[in-house]
């Protein structure tokens, strides 16, 4: 064999095994964690879970209906909020402000607050709204979600509205249409799947997020959906009873873990399949 | 010869030029027509009529121009910065590049149809009826017979009769192309410009709209650029040669073809460059 493509062969078989090496390493950590969450999850999965309030310390019965309720409002409210932003933000970055000095600047400080640490936005929230109105609040937990969401949504959506062609936007201008009307029914009809899969891919992100919520929404034993009290989410409700000595919270903890991972799951696999949608047809 | 020195001369010293096809008047007029992308001095003093109900053609190599000037006639242009005209254009007496002009109504007279086919993503039915809808208010009744008398128009019906409501997306090239033909005859316009729209297509496909082409120019104003000068020489009464940003020769198609003045159009349409 020519010794120049011998060696390349060699390389390639190394390189190759290295890639390979490296995949299985990362999927055998997720592996056993997922192994483990569900291993100590199932054991505490009834329907208690979903009917009964967290119990007190000591007690062998009790469910995580106030957190998961908590956490569900908390979720919606954030993204609610926080989708519209970054669904026009991105808009203007990606449509009207394409040639704007302003744009690269906006583009960056979103890119910086993508990557902020979660607990950075839960201190802000902190001293903008906790601070202020005097307590800990569901709103405040809300808000410090919406901050999180912001930036991912301004992402997504800029970069699926850039990859619709201009050909595309051109037709639609050649045709007599306001620019407006380019963007809603032309821009945005084209890059659906996307625009939606960022939404729920932001969804997913919040759904867990532990730190933005420690001193906004802090936590709750009791059932509330008041926005101006504390509320019962479910991943504070896991850090403070995975740190507890008692067997029955910590088997909750457990069970919480696993409800999130599960939702989280949900999420990306509907947002699979909305994305796969489009490049199907 | 004469009509076609008497163009270049037209050309030269900037008074109205003639419209090639003398029994037809000029839908589009330019004068002293110059572009500018950024630095890039990319027209220069394009000076021509546009014959109404007539077909004309402009070729040239590529980057002469001749696209440039297509998307001045609609105004395309104006959607990215950096990019500048100078001198008029009148579509009948009106100057669209006065800058009070509102762009909206000027594409809703002057249609376009680009090289690569651009369905909307949306169905059949609906990327006729979305254009119609900007400017009319129609029954349902009254919308479906536009919707097939467009894509009668488009000579696209038969094809497409059974399944109006299935994705633009889901036809084939050419079919793609017709329905972007079709959407753009709906809205009624006066003047339709080409650009380079069989490029993408197979030769039946290309067939196909250059039919569509010839029955279209009773109702309509064409331009049309094409790289293909055998196109050209088959649709167009009229031929424009380009060259580096000016125009070098414009008359009868049959005479630039047969008998340039130019001996760059000469060597052009001999194959010699481009």
């Amino acid at each position: 064999m020519n010794p120049i493509y011998a060696a390349r062969r060699g390389r390639d078989i190394v390189v190759r095994a290295l890639c390979f090496a490296a995949a299985a390493f990362g999927v055998t950590w997720l592996a056993l964690i997922l192994f483990t969450l569900f291993y100590n999850g199932l054991a505490g999965m009834s329907w208690q879970l979903f009917t009964q309030n967290t119990p007190p310390p000591g007690a062998s019965e009790g469910g995580l209906v106030n957190a998961i309720v908590g956490s569900v409002i908390m979720t919606v409210i954030g993204v609610g909020v926080g989708a519209p932003i970054g669904l026009f933000a991105g808009t203007y970055l990606a449509e009207y402000g394409r040639h704007d000095r302003l744009s690269p600047v906006i583009r960056f400080i979103n890119d910086i607050l993508l990557s902020a640490p979660s607990i950075i936005i839960g201190l802000f929230i902190y001293g903008a709204v906790v601070v202020p109105m005097r307590g800990f609040s569901a709103l405040a937990g809300s808000l410090a979600l919406a901050v999180i969401v912001i930036p991912v949504v301004v992402r997504t959506t800029e970069d699926m509205l850039m990859l619709v062609p201009n050909s595309l936007r051109e037709a639609a201008s050649a045709l007599g249409l306001p620019r407006s009307l380019v963007i809603k029914r032309i821009a945005y009809r084209a890059a659906r799947a996307g625009l939606i899969t960022g939404v729920l891919l932001a969804t997913a992100r919040v759904a867990g997020e532990t730190a933005p919520l420690l001193f906004t929404a802090l936590s709750n034993q009791f059932f509330s959906v008041d926005l101006t009290n504390t509320i019962a989410n479910l991943p504070v409700t896991i850090n403070n009873f995975v740190q507890s000595p008692y067997v029955y919270w910590k088997q909750l903890a457990w069970s919480g873990a696993l409800l999130i991972t599960l939702a989280v799951l949900a999420l990306n696999i509907g947002a699979r399949l909305i994305g796969s949608e489009r490049t199907a047809k | 010869m004469t009509d076609v020195s008497a163009a270049a001369a037209a050309a030269r010293s900037a008074v109205p030029p003639p419209v090639p096809d003398t029994d037809r008047p000029a839908k589009i007029v330019t004068r002293n027509l110059n572009f500018y992308y950024g630095q890039h001095h990319a027209l220069k003093d394009i000076n021509l009529s546009i014959a109404a109900n007539r077909v004309t053609a402009f070729i040239g190599p590529s980057g002469c121009g001749k696209s440039t000037l297509l998307r001045i006639f609609n105004r395309m242009y104006d959607l990215y910065p950096g990019q500048r005209v100078e001198g008029q254009v009148l579509l009948d007496d009106t100057n669209i590049l006065d800058p009070r002009l509102d762009l909206n109504l000027l594409r809703a007279r002057v249609g376009m149809v680009f090289q690569k086919p651009t369905p909307f993503p949306m169905t059949i039915y609906e990327n006729i009826a979305f254009g119609i809808r900007l400017y009319e208010k129609l029954s349902k009744s009254e919308m479906d017979g536009r919707v097939e008398k467009a894509l009668r128009g488009g000579a696209l019906w038969n094809e497409v009769k059974d399944k109006l409501n299935a994705s633009g997306l889901s036809l084939s090239g050419g079919q793609q192309q017709r329905l972007c033909i079709a959407r753009t005859v709906a809205v009624r316009p006066e003047v339709i410009l080409f650009d380079e729209p069989c490029s993408a297509l197979d030769p039946i496909s290309t067939a196909r709209v250059e039919e569509l082409i010839d029955e279209l120019k009773d109702q309509y104003t064409i331009a049309i650029v094409t790289h293909n000068m055998q196109q050209a020489a088959r649709v167009s009464d009229s031929t424009a040669f380009m060259y580096l940003g000016e125009m070098v020769e414009f008359g009868p198609t049959n005479k630039l073809f047969t008998s340039p003045a130019d001996r760059r159009t000469q060597d052009y349409i001999t194959g010699r460059f481009g």
